[in-house]
């Protein structure tokens, strides 16, 4: 019998490293007869820690939230051939996945990721050894081509396109670059990628180094995932003790190694200029392209620059051939594509889907929709570049153009859910917030810009906003969109644009009535009791700043002006006295 | 980025006595190649907990490297502190799933428990807050991260208990000692 653990970082998070601990524990010092492995995230983040056991025919059962006091039980019930469903996975969480079309993340949450033979086994680097001895270089990206793939970081780039351009310059040597610093707040595939699945990479990476004629690869990847960056390391070793990376690879002729590199924290680093200066050990400041890095790239020689998402597809493509991932999604948008599904929804987590699904689809039918059943309000598409997307066009697909019409991005995948009680002026804020603080400070729109219109974003939502600033607002992200040179910047006013667009009446109502309708924004909403209150005196207890009078049994009262706002009274009621207006 | 007047600069760095030959071997093994400052800063960071003033001429006399461009780095990424760290950092995830489900709760409840405030340290050095953008797990959201080790799903009550927890292993083991 073999037991599997999931041990991503959300897993580990949600206490799997205890589960895990536990059956090692009975695996070596009480001789439990059971093979132990670990594996990365499959995905069903919101039922971590999740445990595969298989029995010896290789039939796999399913055990969700499993705690690590209950493990070992488990498990025993498992060996004497005790059935036990308490911890089984729900058919409607397994029929979650079904609807999925796994690809990038095929072998997350299904192989140990520490174990090249594991990868081997599910057709690991059969589609290097194909492009090595069976392809030219120009049949390589012809593939490419034909599966229509196209950049899964953001921009959406034609990947052939790119290849190409660096396979045709000249000048060597040439770097193959893996950018792996999944900076989006709200994304996490990457991640995923890196933890469950890191020969998948660097087997992408080859085949793309070997398509541009180049001999090093970098990885550059957050510092903030500490086990990407273990399992990546343990991964590049085996292989080049394998031989699929090294000197004279399968004994082709081909040279290619990677290294990796950490990032130090900054989100201007997605961009491939300013990646590229971070490379060098420079400040991460973009450049004015062209030229483009196929050209002049790292140490100025040819560089291409992919996400792992988009690595990640590439040996699906080489094995089962362009015309078949083509097969998958729209018109212009082929494939699939992994998101990342959080925010105020009840089965949060990774789902990748063909493009072309509604996005309705994807939360109701995939994520189970609206945490506790509140109403449904937007997603907010594609980070801090992207869009707000209301609930009345969720029937919207999720593909590079659909999503662009609308007023969002692609961008890497990243869907946070909102309800009711998200205010979408805050929202905006929020995103500008982080924009502000991320401005590498090169161009003075964004520098500049952003700080201004973070002001004026924060000056409404604390109820001092004037006539007028929408249209300053307005104005104002048209000019930090004209006045950068990088995507940053000219992305950065995206979600201010969207959600004038759609949810003009929240700023109207904050400017205006000095009201927010989520009631969200806690200068504009005063805290009640109603008459209700049984008088059991555990608002008072529970206020920190003594605002609250009343004598027992009697209904209490919230002394406004000394009211901080805080929601701990609402927090505690247990007879919904207390409301929000 | 936040601009940093030159007034401030001199406060910005608490420098205290160092061993520089500490960053000996690091230094020999990257000082010949090229475009590795930041790796340098890395290794640097993980030696003493924070980049140490001294420690940034140091490096800008044995790599040639002007020292205010390893300064321009050293506050261009987040990674990189000019102070030291308590003994447990807590990094508070601020990332939009993070945000929407609740983190500004999460971030008084500490401010409540500690008194620190995003970048501040206790007075006695057991805990300093720094706010991050996103630590990936956003189905888990709210999180932090201490140490290394994150917690996700957090309350307010939940995170004073956790903080609470962890304040008392640190003092015990600093009596263990």
């Amino acid at each position: 019998m073999k037991v599997v653990v999931g041990l991503g970082s959300c897993g580990i998070a949600a206490g799997a490293r205890k589960v895990y601990e536990e059956l090692e524990n009975q695996v070596n010092k009480l001789g439990m007869d059971i093979d132990l492995e670990i594996t990365g995230c499959v995905g069903m983040c919101h039922l971590e820690p999740i445990v595969d056991i298989y029995d010896d025919e290789g039939r796999m059962e399913r055990f969700v939230k499993v705690s690590g006091d209950k493990i070992v039980e488990l498990v025993e019930k498992k060996l004497a051939n005790e059935d036990d469903s308490t911890y089984r996975i729900s058919s409607v969480d397994e029929e979650a996945i079904g609807k999925q079309v796994r690809i990038a993340i095929e072998n997350c949450g299904i192989i140990n990721p520490e174990r090249l033979e594991e990868y081997i086994e599910k057709d690991g680097y059969k589609a290097l050894e194909k492009c090595l001895k069976e392809m030219s270089q120009k049949d390589v990206i012809d593939e490419i081509r034909d599966s229509g793939l196209r950049g899964r970081g953001g921009a959406g780039f034609p990947t052939w396109f790119k290849w190409n351009a660096a396979m045709q310059e000249k000048n060597t040597p040439k770097f193959m670059v893996c950018n792996a610093d999944e900076g989006d707040p709200g994304a996490f595939m990457d991640r995923s990628i890196l933890e469950g699945d890191p020969h998948r990479l660097l087997e992408g990476m080859a085949i793309g180094a070997y398509a541009i004629g180049a001999e090093e690869g970098i990885i550059y990847v957050r510092a903030e995932y500490p086990l990407a960056i273990k399992r990546l390391d343990i991964a590049i070793k085996q292989a080049r003790e394998s031989g699929y990376l090294g000197k004279n690879i399968m004994g082709t002729g081909f040279n290619f190694d990677i290294r990796i590199k950490a990032g130090a924290g900054a989100f201007v680093c997605g961009e491939e200029t300013a990646l590229i200066a971070s490379l060098e050990g420079e400040r991460g400041m973009p450049r004015l392209k062209p030229p483009f890095p196929a050209q002049k790239g790292y140490w100025g020689q040819p560089t291409n620059i992919n996400n792992v998402e988009t690595f990640a597809n590439v040996p699906w493509i080489i094995r089962k051939g362009g015309d078949a991932f083509a097969a998958y999604g729209t018109a212009q948008s082929k494939g699939t594509k992994v998101f990342a599904l959080t925010g105020k929804i009840k089965k949060g987590g990774l789902v990748e889907v063909p493009m072309g699904m509604p996005i309705k689809e994807i939360i109701y039918g995939i994520g189970g929709g609206i945490l506790n059943d509140k109403e449904f309000k937007a997603v907010q598409m594609g980070g801090p570049s992207g869009g707000c997307i209301p609930a009345f066009i969720s029937d919207t697909t999720v593909d590079y153009e659909s999503l662009g019409k609308v007023g969002a991005i692609m961008g890497s995948g990243g869907m946070v859910v909102m309800d009711e009680s998200t205010c979408m002026v805050d929202m905006a804020r929020f995103f500008l917030d982080f924009t502000r603080k991320e401005s590498c400070g090169k161009c003075i729109h964004c520098r500049l810009g952003t700080k201004r219109m973070l002001e004026i974003l924060e000056r409404i939502v604390s109820g001092d906003g004037r006539e007028g600033d929408i249209e300053l607002l307005e104005s104002l992200a048209v000019e930090v969109k004209d006045g950068s040179l990088c995507g940053l910047g000219q992305t950065a006013p995206n979600p201010v644009l969207s959600t004038i667009r759609y949810f003009r009446n929240e700023y109207e109502a904050h400017i205006n009535e000095k009201k927010c309708p989520a009631k969200a924004c806690k200068s504009l909403i005063t805290y009640e009791i109603q008459d209700n209150c049984i008088g059991c005196g555990m608002c008072k207890r529970n206020c920190p700043v003594e605002a609250i009078t009343g004598e027992p049994k009697l209904i209490h009262e919230i002394d406004q002006d000394i009211c901080i706002k805080c929601g701990k009274c609402y927090e505690v009621c247990k007879f919904d006295a207390i409301t929000i207006s | 980025m936040d601009c940093c007047g030159a007034k401030e600069l001199k406060g910005h760095f608490l420098d205290e006595e160092v061993d520089l030959s500490l960053m000996d071997e690091t230094l020999k093994k990257y000082k010949e190649v090229k475009g590795s400052l930041i790796t340098i800063l890395q290794y640097a960071q993980e030696i003493y907990g924070f980049l140490p003033m001294s420690v940034l001429e140091y490096i800008s006399q044995e790599t040639g490297i002007y020292s205010s461009q390893i300064y321009g780095v050293a506050t261009f990424y987040t990674q990189f502190r000019l102070n030291p760290v308590g003994e447990n950092l807590i990094m508070l995830c601020k990332g939009t799933a993070c945000h929407v489900n609740g983190a500004d709760g999460i971030e008084e409840a500490i401010t409540e428990e500690l008194g620190i405030k995003d970048g501040e340290t206790t007075k006695d050095n057991v805990f300093t807050l720094n706010n991050v953008a996103c630590l990936g797990c956003c189905s888990l959201s709210p999180v932090m991260m201490v140490n290394g080790e994150t917690y996700g799903s957090l309350t307010p009550q939940k995170t004073k208990d956790i903080l609470r927890e962890l304040g008392k292993q640190t003092l015990e083991a600093k009596e263990g000692n």
